[in-house]
């Protein structure tokens, strides 16, 4: 136990009181470790302000959400009216709902900044796995939060939406329509789906949301943060002891993320006072229309956050499962014939891939669609040890590499255009070939983050002087 | 690689616009300085208690709030009140669902947020659908209700404005498809008047202007409420993000 430290008999009663705390919680020392003396690298540009963003807009989402709840009534004959009640005869209701709805995709755009600023400073390298797969488990949460939550106003976009994804676990072999069964509650979307989302929405994920973005922060602070340049500024320290680039979190990074927070807000306030419909693409205009489960609209498009994964799923046609079988049976072949391995490996990799392709034969494209769509997720669990370029941030890799993230960037906004517009011939191909340069990014990450010439990386970090 | 890009993207667009383009009767655009106009909107109250409410609910809509737009609830009570209903209450209706459905082969929607409803991203608002809906019936002989409608056809609604525009048919036209010459275009041409009524066909417009800001304000009552208060947020936000930048400032001007 801590020595129990006494204060001057002349200290304020403020310095009494929080020496009083000190001594049974450790509450300066959290404060020091988490924020107050936490040492950052002074060298962050503007892609360091989305973390805290997504912070601000997680506390944004549990508090309106809190009195969203207090008015709205989860039971398929009542929802739909008490959203309507709550932007009518709730006082501020609409505007508590208009931040809710708005700071949905504020969520996913804030997130998905967040994510390309790892991905293009390697900040999910040693020692920072953890961090990035926690990170990576919030965005599964969000994504089950998104989705369920979007279920809850029980318009028709809400309802087959969710008509759609959930029977997407029907394709499931062998056990997918009890495991649909089991999701919906009923044979069809209903009130027993509606009840069990709000449930899902406003306790269970965002219990394990909470903990996962603790486990994140207690992780980047235990390791210290990335920095542009991709340079551990801990191997630099000071006389104090402190990191030579480093600076304390608070006050320098307090005034930092406040102004950031400012221009967010200002942003975000643009689009819920005047746009907060985001044009057809945060509230859909279908989803005036209460759920009819007699009445298939035309078109079902997922909200745009989802957008990309949704084409990913609509690619794979059955076209699509034989190439991916081919290049299954050529990367198999190239491993046996290049790669260094002993012949039970090679007996192994064979047997592995006429097995895998067997099986992509077998089952429906439908299920395969359903596991490209899970894949694109999963498969960042995996980023940590699929980069193998020997520095961490784009600054001192090859420039071609720049090419090749902004080729993934582009056909990932392309994948995520052409997911909200009705199936087409010609947009089936081009989301064929993104999801192929989608995946191809990551698995021949191993390859390509090795070849070309990096550039020297410094010893200490960039900084202009404000 | 940018010239490689943009040709991607062009093709993208014009892609979309294809798709876009197959869907029928081009929109007329609302006149949408009608939803600020208080005379106008309390007009298209009187024309949607009047011609809508007898068997479109507004169920969302409380009588009470048309306050909002500038009448008293005395003139709420003695204008738009016709039954029994409490100035606090709803708009609904007593018309039965299932007998609806009976006598028009569907049941009328509900219209509290139909404005917001009926938008199309790339084709228009939900006021430029409506305005164009409620002013392109026609006569149709062949339709059980003897009507049809250019921007929703083989509508089950009948014109239920038709004593004011009175009654017209269109003509159409068989065009040959400038694509493919073995197919035939079934292509409107124009409206001609049967029998006149009781607005011109100047007036008309004007009246369904004034119903559709109606219905448009009734998407949202709060619309103007939420402007007006933006515009503060704004200025609020903007003058505390000058001091936050600055204030920011000054902490790093030290850090070198």
């Amino acid at each position: 136990m801590a020595e129990f430290r006494q204060v001057p008999a002349d200290a304020t009663t403020g310095q009494k009181l929080l020496n009083w705390v000190d001594n049974r919680f450790p509450l300066t020392k959290l404060w020091n470790d988490q924020w107050g003396k936490y040492y950052a690298p002074k060298n962050f540009n503007i892609w360091y302000i989305f973390g805290s963003l997504a912070m601000l807009v997680l506390v944004m989402q549990i508090l309106t959400g809190i009195f969203l709840t207090m008015h709205y009534k989860p039971d398929a004959a009542l929802a739909f009216a008490s959203v309507e009640y709550i932007m009518r005869d709730v006082p501020w209701g609409w505007l508590v709902r208009y931040m809710h709805s708005t700071g949905a995709s504020a969520f996913f755009i804030v997130v998905y900044l967040h994510m390309f600023r790892g991905l293009i400073y390697g900040s999910y390298r040693k020692p920072r796995e953890l961090i990035w797969l926690f990170g990576c488990g919030i965005f599964l949460c969000l994504m089950a939060e998104a989705f369920m939550g979007y279920l809850l106003p029980w318009g028709q976009m809400s309802y087959w939406g969710a008509q759609v994804i959930v029977n997407l676990f029907a394709a499931v072999p062998f056990v997918g329509p009890d495991l649909a069964l089991l999701i919906r509650g009923d044979y069809v979307v209903g009130d027993a789906t509606l009840n069990r989302f709000f449930s899902f929405h406003v306790i269970a994920v965002p219990l394990v949301l909470l903990g996962l973005v603790v486990a994140h922060l207690i992780a980047l602070h235990e390791v210290g943060s990335n920095n542009p340049d991709g340079i551990d500024i801990k191997k630099n320290l000071g006389p104090d002891g402190h990191p030579l680039d480093g600076i304390p979190s608070h006050p320098y990074y307090t005034t930092h993320d406040m102004f950031g927070a400012c221009v967010f807000l200002f942003l975000f306030s643009a689009v819920v006072f005047f746009a907060p419909e985001g044009g057809g693409y945060f509230l859909e205009y279908n989803n005036y229309i209460e759920a009819n489960p007699l009445k298939t609209p035309a078109h079902i498009a997922p909200v745009w956050y989802f957008t990309p994964f949704y084409s990913m799923l609509r690619a794979t046609t059955d076209l699509m499962v034989n190439v991916l079988a081919v290049i299954l049976a050529v990367a198999a072949v190239l491993g046996i014939l290049r790669g260094n391995l002993s012949a039970a490996g090679k007996i192994v990799l064979a047997v592995g891939a006429i097995v895998a392709v067997a099986l992509l034969k077998t089952f429906d494209a439908k299920f395969w669609g359903v596991v490209v769509m899970g894949g694109a997720v999963i498969i960042l669990f995996f980023l940590p040890w699929l980069d193998r370029s020997p520095v961490r941030s784009i600054r001192y890799r090859p420039d071609w590499h720049k090419v090749v993230y902004g080729l993934m960037v582009f056909f990932f906004l392309v994948l995520g255009y052409l997911g909200a517009q009705p199936p087409s011939t010609a947009g089936n191909y081009v989301s064929q070939i993104g999801t192929l340069v989608y995946f191809g990014f990551f698995l021949l990450m191993p390859w390509w983050s090795r070849i070309g010439t990096f550039k020297p990386v410094p010893d200490r970090v960039t900084f202009r002087a404000h | 690689m940018k010239k490689i890009l943009l040709s991607l993207l062009l093709a993208l667009g014009l892609h979309g616009n294809a798709s876009a383009s197959q869907a029928g009767y081009p929109w007329d655009k609302f006149p949408t300085e009608k939803l600020t106009d208080m005379a106008a909107l309390q007009s298209g109250a009187r024309l949607f208690v009047n011609y809508c409410l007898n068997c479109h609910s507004a169920s969302y809509m409380r009588y009470n709030r048309l306050r909002d737009i500038g009448l008293t609830e005395d003139q709420i009570k003695k204008n738009l009140l016709f039954a029994t209903e409490k100035v606090g209450e709803t708009m609904k209706v007593s018309l039965d669902a299932r007998q609806a459905k009976d006598w028009f082969g569907a049941q009328p929607p509900d219209l509290s947020v139909i404005a917001r409803s009926r938008a199309e991203i790339g084709r228009g608002t939900g006021p430029d659908y409506l305005y164009t809906y409620l002013r392109t019936f026609y006569r149709d002989d062949s339709k059980a209700t003897g009507w049809n409608n250019l921007a929703f056809p083989d509508v089950a609604m009948p014109h239920a404005l038709w004593e004011l525009q009175g009654q017209r048919r269109a003509r159409f036209e068989e065009v040959k498809d400038a694509h493919d010459p073995s197919k035939t275009q079934h292509r409107f041409v124009g409206f001609e008047q049967v029998s006149a009524g009781a607005q011109s066909p100047v007036e008309f417009d004007e009246s369904v202007a004034d119903l559709v800001a109606f219905m448009a304000w009734m998407g949202e009552p709060a619309q103007a409420t939420r402007i007006r208060v933006g515009v503060w947020v704004l200025l609020f936000l903007g003058v505390l993000t000058v001091f936050v930048w600055r204030l920011n400032a000054a902490y790093w001007r030290s850090v070198t």
